[in-house]
């Protein structure tokens, strides 16, 4: 590699091409995948989403047909109104649980060390296994309503996981137990940021501990709850593995959602077209979204962060 | 109760509220333990028990077979090879994932705090804005590339993917981590007439060893889990450990073995399970450092 000549002045002039040749080739690769793969894959699929696709990709021009056909195909609704269900609900708990779970761990408790590994260890595992693990747990026959049932309790009945209308509830449950460990150990770390003089002045006034939880504590560790809310959101938009190993979408079309709604139509209904449609309409909630929080963490200019 | 310094026994209400605290949280991690306990209990019982007993229960016949059929005899479809295969491809496909995303990262990450490089913050906008985007928007002109090159169906290929879908948090990782560090260091490195190469090596890798392990648990255990790249690339040959593991116990005909199900799984479970137990805080810390983590 090219090393720059001694230069003269104690701040080395950076911006001459000698010395930024070596950074411009190592930045080649990850100018590859920016260009190929998050650009070049993107426009693609945008573009294949105005073809008439089936099983191979066509470059024709079907204007939006693709899009009328999707918002008319009733799995596809469906699969929107499960995500909303799901994510509301999903977010919703886990910021609730772990907020929970992070004051009460806040409190000075002893084997606090054994309690965060507890609550965290699910989100250390896959969604397969998680899916797995709780299909077999609410498994009607042999699981837990069985289990009740025999303990004294014969007319318990839980079987959401085999009920059309329930079935999003048991894949809400099982994705708050697997994240909302996550969100204490965010937001556990914001309470330890917590000035103790505060503490101090809220006892002198005896205001009770939940009401400073409430009215002082949240609004100062607020950014770490939205943090964690956006965490959960990636999450809610990329539920596909959960899905698949927990219901397979079913009962029917009961636990469909979109992310497995396009992986389908890719790979095993041969509706490329279709599937780019609804890939692309994600993509364009998805960027809608998060494009504030992404601008106002990491994108703005110097200075502003930290 | 006070949360970070207690002020002083508060007489009477302080044992209640104390005692309080202590079942809420009691109550929650036996809450957050029962479905590992399921999975263990099951795992150690015979179908016959399974069917007639307790899902809760202890095992009254304590059997390891369920353990040994998962690993190495388990089907899916004709092929009873175990759950040992995906472990194996697994190891396959985390190994030069892992080292090939962190080399990338760091590099990038060097490159981008050090050197001004004109469409460097660009290009780093564009990952960030890439690792909130879900996988399916660009997974088929994906494959259709892959295998225009080769790389579809391939060992190789489910390692680039992986590097190209890790480098948004690698980047971020070791850009974030970088530009913690005093530039004098790097002034001086230059002043003596160090140059890219040098200062990467001899300056900048010898102080990254903090974020080198945030970054390596987060692959490990990232990789390690992922189910619809393996499931997407890999190919029939490669399929990693959880994507065999859905086969294996989603796809049975007949009767499920929901005991040989459950060995499976606590397997398939057990090496990010390891990775966190012996991380402790590390873990934490990754998730603190790569709050972009989907």
């Amino acid at each position: 590699m090219t090393d720059a000549p001694k230069p003269p002045r104690a701040r080395p002039p950076l911006s001459r091409w000698r010395s930024k040749a070596p950074a411009i080739l190592a930045l080649i690769p990850a100018a590859c995948v920016v260009l190929f793969i998050y650009i070049g894959a993107m426009v693609w699929t945008v573009r294949l989403s105005f073809s008439s696709s089936k099983m191979l990709p066509v470059l024709d021009n079907v204007g939006f047909n693709q899009y009328r056909r999707l918002f008319a195909t009733e799995r596809f609704n469906l699969s929107v109104e499960h995500i909303a269900l799901f994510g509301c609900l999903f977010i919703a708990g886990s910021l609730v649980i772990g907020f929970l779970l992070a004051v009460f761990i806040d409190q000075r408790v002893r084997g606090e060390g054994v309690f965060r590994t507890i609550f965290l260890y699910p989100y250390a595992m896959s969604f397969i296994v998680t899916g797995l693990a709780w299909q077999w747990f609410l498994n009607p026959e042999l699981g837990l309503q069985k289990a009740v049932r025999e303990a004294g309790f014969p007319d318990f009945t839980f079987d959401w996981i085999v009920d059309q209308n329930r079935v999003m509830y048991t894949l809400v449950i099982a994705a708050i137990w697997q994240a909302s460990g996550l969100v204490m150990a965010i937001l556990l770390a914001g309470l330890r940021g917590v000035d103790a003089e505060l503490w101090k002045a809220t006892r002198i006034d005896a205001i009770p501990t939940w009401r400073v939880y409430v009215s002082i504590i949240l609004p100062m560790i607020a950014p770490m709850l939205v943090t964690a809310a956006v965490l959960l959101a990636v999450a809610v938009a990329k539920l596909y593995d959960l899905v698949v190993a927990m219901t397979k979408g079913g009962p029917g079309l009961s636990s469909e959602v979109p992310a497995k709604f396009i992986m389908d139509n890719f790979f095993e209904r041969s509706n490329v077209g279709l599937g780019s449609a609804a890939a692309t309409v994600l993509l364009v909630t998805v960027i809608a979204i998060f494009s504030p929080w992404i601008y106002s963490q990491h994108l703005r200019p110097q200075g502003a962060r930290r | 109760m006070s949360a970070v310094v207690p002020q002083g026994p508060r007489p009477r209400s302080f044992g209640l509220a104390r005692l309080g605290v202590y079942v809420f949280l009691g109550v929650m991690a036996l809450l957050f333990l029962v479905p590992l306990w399921v999975m263990l209990m099951t795992s150690f019982k015979t179908m016959a028990e399974i069917r007639y007993g307790h899902i809760l229960a202890w095992p009254q016949e304590f059997t390891f077979e369920p353990w040994g059929k998962a690993w190495s005899s388990a089907c899916t479809g004709l092929a009873c090879g175990g759950i040992q295969v995906g472990f194996w491809n697994s190891v396959r496909i985390l190994v030069p994932s892992v080292i090939a995303s962190i080399a990338l990262g760091a590099l990038t990450g060097y490159a981008m705090t050090f050197y001004r490089v004109r469409g460097a913050n660009l290009m780093f906008a564009i990952l960030l804005i890439g690792a909130f985007i879900p996988y399916q928007v660009f997974l088929y002109p994906m494959v259709r590339m892959f295998s225009s090159i080769g790389l579809y169906d391939s060992l190789a290929g489910i390692v680039v993917v992986h590097v190209v879908f890790g480098l948004p948090l690698m980047t971020l990782l070791f850009r974030n981590y970088y530009s913690s560090l005093p530039i004098e260091l790097f002034n001086a490195a230059r002043v003596d007439g160090a140059g890219f190469v040098t200062i990467f090596r001899h300056v900048i890798l010898p102080m990254s060893t903090p974020i080198v392990i945030v970054a390596t648990i987060l692959q490990v255990t990232g990789i390690w889990n992922d189910f619809i790249l393996g499931l997407t690339f890999a190919g029939r040959d490669n399929r990693p450990m959880t994507v065999l593991l859905n086969n294996i116990v989603n796809s049975t005909q007949g009767e499920a073995a929901y005991n040989v199900d459950m060995a499976a799984t606590i397997l398939t479970a057990a090496v990010p399970l390891f990775v966190y137990f012996i991380s402790g805080r590390w873990f934490v810390r990754g998730i603190a450092a790569g709050a972009v983590k989907g």
